[in-house]
């Protein structure tokens, strides 16, 4: 339990990070640094982004798996980290 | 029921079998051919007639209506939460929360997906992976290398039966979406007594049908947007007079000259004058006049020039003027092309006839058809006529700096294009449409064309970026090319007239001697024949040279040159 804080704390500490969320397999947010609404907003559309992601992965290869989800916007970069259960979400500001 | 037959049979007989007997063969009827018979028929032709057995099919069209979307936007509200737990209720949330916290599972997933997720942070912060590279340098290489190309837009109809030239074109001076352009039957007394007067005003965006139309009582050969007032367009008829209309009050013109002053030939060319009031214009004729006007007082000419080298004053000696120049940045000078191939450069502020026309340039052998100025460099203009173009420059009178083959067909409008300055031998040669090409002008941006046509249509083209963008060094490398060109020109008239005043001071002091003559006098046969071979000979070498020179595409230009069958030359 004491790990997981301290890894998630860690993580909001990295340069440029904006929010993490972490969510789960129904698409409710478990833990986030960021406001509710906003939050909510991500965790729905992300998850379904996600699970759209693996499908095809899985898709054009059944041996395959989706590892890592990368986003990159205007703005920020959305990364997601999916598992079984649960999706860890981090929005980043890239250095440059 | 009547009875209409009886039919008996003996009882005994029914059910009996029949009885067949032979009889020798008896002929019943024997019918002859008879040729006579034959006169009265007539043997049929022999056609082929296809037969095909095979189903019954029809065709038929539909059209589906069309679909109709819309786009709306979803607001994501929470789920998933169990049953038992009410997503308004903090409390229950958070405990539903820290539950799920304790679970094995997510502890071990999480330091999992930590991990990696701190890798790809770290990542992030270390480099830039999707860097830019070469940003600034990215235009030099597009331009030079595809082709020039040219694409119709649009092609704008006459929509009336009775299809009149398009002659002059005027671009809307805002934004260039809208087209003036107007339509006249120019040969002379060709028109129909059904051909209607009108002009029209298209929007680019609807090119289906014009958006305005103005109605003058006599055709207008053309047209020009007040680049001041966007509301008001200037036009000269065929009868002479000048008129001016306002869109905004409708398509009336709203006020016209009064035959008696004005001109009495067709008014071939309408420009507006730069001035503080922006209503004034001058319009020029093959009468030989140049009139200015004030439009607000459009009962009197405000001025008056004839455009008569020898400086009588009348109106005898005039030539015909076909077209008209004036730039805005040299507000009282002007230029004027004539009916016999020169081109006169005025003066306004000249007080006597005699001053205002400053200066003349020859060498054109028809009519000048169009005479633009170079919007980079003022001094540089360029004349269209019959079959060449040539570009001068002020100051060299005797001959101009630079021309143009000798076409194969009339070339009767030109153009500079407003953003690329340089020039050389024609690049693109587009055939825009079957019937001849009557006038053409650039949109302001440069990236679009209009040409007029004969048959009364305006097609759109789009020229590729490469004829339209300017090159970095090209404005240096045009003003080199001017003034080489020009100082060649300078040179040659020094060394004319050096010539001449040594012919002139031989010629005085040789009176007493024999009269020595520079050539031997020629019979006029001899003459004609050489001139014939000459001729000849230049036309022999000239389609050798084409046909060598089928290909070649050179360095991109801006003058677009309009050739009367109908092919574009730019």
């Amino acid at each position: 339990m004491a790990e997981v804080e301290e890894t998630l704390k860690r993580i909001q500490s990295h340069k440029g990070v904006l929010g993490t969320i972490v969510v789960n397999a129904e698409g409710i947010p478990i833990r986030t640094t960021l406001d509710n609404s906003t939050t909510v907003q991500y965790a729905g559309l992300l998850h379904q982004l996600t699970i759209k992601a693996r499908s095809t992965v899985r898709d054009i290869d059944p041996q395959n798996d989706l590892t890592f989800l990368r986003i990159r916007s205007k703005k920020h970069e959305i990364m997601v980290a999916p598992d079984k259960e649960y999706l860890l979400i981090v929005i980043q500001n890239p250095s440059e | 029921m009547e009875i209409t037959y009886v039919y008996t049979k003996k009882r005994s007989e029914f059910g009996s079998q029949c009885n067949f007997t032979d009889r020798p063969v008896e002929l019943l009827v024997d019918i002859l051919p008879d040729p006579t018979v034959a006169a009265s028929f007539i043997q049929r032709d022999l056609c082929n007639m296809p037969v095909q057995c095979v189903q019954q099919m029809s065709e038929h069209e539909i059209n589906t209506e069309r679909l109709e979307t819309e786009t709306e936007g979803v607001n994501h509200v929470e789920g998933g939460w169990p049953k038992d737990v009410n997503p308004q209720e903090q409390e229950q949330t958070t405990r539903f929360r820290k539950k799920v916290e304790k679970e094995e599972s997510y502890i071990a997933s999480l330091t999992i997906l930590g991990s990696l997720m701190e890798h790809c942070i770290k990542q992030n912060n270390a480099i830039n992976i999707y860097e830019e590279y070469y940003e600034e340098e990215e235009e030099v290489q597009e331009s030079t290398e595809e082709p020039p190309t040219a694409k119709t837009l649009h092609v704008l109809k006459d929509p009336n039966d009775i299809k009149r030239t398009a002659t002059s074109l005027s671009w809307h001076p805002d934004g260039g979406r809208k087209l003036a352009v107007s339509y006249c039957c120019l040969e002379f007394q060709r028109a129909s007594k059904d051909m209607s007067f009108h002009s029209y005003i298209w929007n680019l965006e609807k090119p289906n049908k014009p958006q305005m139309t103005l109605k003058p009582s006599s055709p207008i050969v053309c047209l020009d947007y007040n680049p001041k007032d966007f509301h008001v367009l200037a036009g000269g008829c065929y009868n002479g007079q000048v008129a001016y209309w306002d869109t905004r009050k409708g398509s009336q013109p709203v006020e016209m000259s009064i035959i008696e002053q004005s001109h009495r030939d067709p008014v071939y060319k309408v420009i507006w004058l730069q001035s503080k009031t922006g209503t004034d214009c001058f319009s020029a004729s093959t009468d030989g006049q140049v009139l200015w006007w004030d439009i607000r007082k459009l009962s009197e000419p405000t001025e008056r020039l004839i455009l008569d080298i020898s400086k009588k004053g009348t109106l005898d000696g005039a030539a015909g003027a076909t077209s008209l120049e004036f730039e805005t940045t040299m507000p009282t000078k002007f230029m004027v092309g004539t009916e016999n191939g020169m081109v006169i450069a005025c003066n306004r502020k000249g007080k006597t006839p005699a001053e205002k026309i400053s200066s003349t340039f020859c060498g054109h052998h028809g009519p000048v058809y169009a005479l633009r100025r170079n919007p980079f460099y003022p001094k540089n203009f360029l004349s269209v006529a019959d079959w060449i173009a040539r570009i001068w420059s002020e100051d060299t009178k005797e001959s101009s700096i630079m021309w143009t083959r000798y076409h194969m067909a009339r070339l009767s409008d030109g153009c500079w294009s407003p953003t690329r300055p340089s020039q050389k031998e024609p690049t693109l040669s587009v055939k825009v449409c079957d019937e001849a090409l009557y006038s053409l002008r650039v949109q302001d941006n440069g990236h679009i064309l209009a040409c007029g046509s004969q048959l009364g249509t305006a097609t759109l083209l789009e020229i590729s970026s490469g004829l339209c963008s300017l090159q970095r060094n090209e404005k240096a490398l045009a003003n080199e090319m001017f003034e080489r060109e020009s100082k060649r020109e300078k040179i040659l008239e020094a060394r004319r007239r050096e010539l001449r005043l040594k012919e002139r001071g031989r010629s005085d002091q040789g009176k007493e001697e024999e009269p020595k003559e520079a050539e031997p006098q020629e019979s006029t046969e001899d003459l004609v024949a050489r001139a014939e071979k000459e001729f000849f000979q230049a036309i022999e070498s000239e389609r050798k040279k084409r046909e060598q020179e089928q290909q070649k595409l050179q360095t991109p230009i801006s003058t677009v040159k309009v050739e009367e069958a109908g092919k574009l030359v730019s």
